[in-house]
């Protein structure tokens, strides 16, 4: 059985790491090839790069810097933002993506992840859901959680996962940026309700946090971002305290 | 010069940056000439048994594959083409390893495709040398190879599945080895030694 994975993000602009990172022998920290390899090294299990770039020439930088890490990266990584279709995605598995995040452009033409699913396999497409709840509800949204779709999250999830997508990122806009956790009862129902891997983005504050949407969430993986890259918790800390907990992890010999 | 045998099944890309970072010569290719002449021949493969099939089939390259006495390494796909017989298309496949391929069944908690990192066990040959029983490796696959007389290393989902076979010179893996971090490229650069 696979172990449950730990993948940092890293947002990237104008080929840029965004975040401020803070790191004792890390040369570049604004490089996002140095610091992947740095997480990877420590025992990082997948990685994804997010491209925030905003223009045409932000995102050509970015294809490029695709081809960089795969060149240099010897663990699966995943690439997203603004992937909007067939192309788009062609472009980055060429560089060497392993596989690809869409978000909002899966919302407004759901056939995108079959086209995609279909042409270069289930494995490669990795729909990420931002949702957040209303009287109750999970609706989905989308544009960094600033629109509101029709969309509920449980049906959304089992239409993507019909449609092809060999994995589900999934955020709550509830707790995402609060550092106070993942939603975990709607984590273990949403893991449940499905046949792909859940990966639980948005909300880790702690290495506890982690441990518990993966053991009382059932997620299959845990996205962070802050956590790793301002250096409150190693990558390497925090498997171990995942393995003290029961949780089955790959650990990483050095 | 290690032959990568060009198929046009997924992106070799990630293969070829590993075979770089090992320092080996290789190239991409599908004429039987310069695939009998490699040194070592590397078969990959990311999609559809039955489809892959086809395409070496319109190569004309299963027969090149199967005469061989050079080492060759399937990996992924490119190991299941190598056994009798895969259900994911129903296709018959090149009979190297005495295995049928088979689907996992989903059930609650086994998750389909099998998709992450597990454990190695049971290893016996030189292709994991220098590798412990339990280290991980990185799996991407719906299909898998029973255990056979010629696994040389098993796995999990739930039940016990042939994470390698071995027949002669002929070697595959079900696991990516150019994306299971530095265990992976330990395996590979094995196979470049023998």
């Amino acid at each position: 059985m696979p172990a449950k994975r730990i993948i940092p993000c890293l947002d990237v602009k104008d080929g840029r790491t965004v975040k401020g990172i803070n790191f004792e022998g890390l040369t570049d920290v604004g490089d996002p090839v140095e610091l992947g390899v740095r997480y990877a090294a420590e025992g990082a299990d997948e990685l994804v790069y997010l491209d925030i770039s905003a223009t045409k020439e932000g995102r050509n930088t970015f294809t490029e810097l695709v081809g960089r890490i795969a060149e240099r990266i010897n663990i699966p990584f995943t690439v997203g933002g603004g992937i909007a279709s067939v192309e788009d995605a062609a472009r980055l598995l060429d560089a060497g993506a392993d596989k690809i995040t869409v978000n909002s452009a899966a919302v407004a033409n759901p056939e995108l992840i079959s086209e995609i699913s279909s042409r270069y396999g289930r494995q490669f497409v990795v729909v990420a859901i931002d949702a957040k709840q209303i009287d109750g509800v999970w609706r989905v949204t989308t544009h960094g959680g600033s629109k509101l779709t029709d969309l509920e999250l449980f049906s959304w999830a089992k239409e993507v996962e019909r449609r092809g997508a060999g994995e589900i990122m999934f955020t709550s806009m509830d707790h995402d940026g609060t550092r106070n956790g993942y939603p975990n009862t709607t984590f273990a129902q949403l893991c449940d309700s499905l046949s792909i891997p859940v990966i639980a983005s948005g909300g880790a504050g702690s290495a506890e946090d982690i441990v518990e949407v993966l053991s009382i969430g059932k997620a299959d993986a845990a996205l962070a971002a802050s956590i790793f890259h301002y250096g409150e918790i190693t990558i390497k800390e925090l498997k171990a305290k995942l393995q003290k907990a029961g949780i089955p992890i790959r650990s990483v010999a050095n | 010069m290690i032959a990568v045998i060009d198929y046009n099944m997924g992106n070799i890309r990630s293969l070829g940056y590993a075979l770089q970072r090992l320092g080996a010569e290789w190239k991409l290719t599908a004429d039987p000439e310069e695939i009998r002449n490699a040194s070592h021949i590397i078969l990959p493969g990311v999609g559809n048994a039955a489809e892959a099939m086809a395409n070496l089939k319109r190569l004309e390259l299963p027969g090149v594959i199967t005469k061989t006495r050079r080492p060759v390494l399937g990996i992924c796909v490119g190991m299941q083409v190598m056994c009798r017989h895969s259900e994911e298309g129903d296709a018959e496949c090149m009979g190297i390893f005495d295995a049928k391929v088979k689907r996992f069944h989903e059930a609650p908690g086994v998750k389909v495709p099998n998709m992450g990192w597990c454990q190695l066990s049971n290893m016996e040959s030189k292709l994991f040398k220098g590798i412990a029983s339990g280290e991980f490796v990185y799996f991407v696959h719906s299909y898998f190879a029973p255990l056979c007389s010629d696994t040389i290393a098993t796995s999990r989902h739930p039940d016990m599945f042939s994470a390698a076979l071995k027949y002669e010179n002929f070697y595959g893996c079900q696991f990516h080895p150019e994306k299971s971090g530095e265990t992976g490229e330990r395996i590979l650069d094995n196979f470049l030694k023998i």
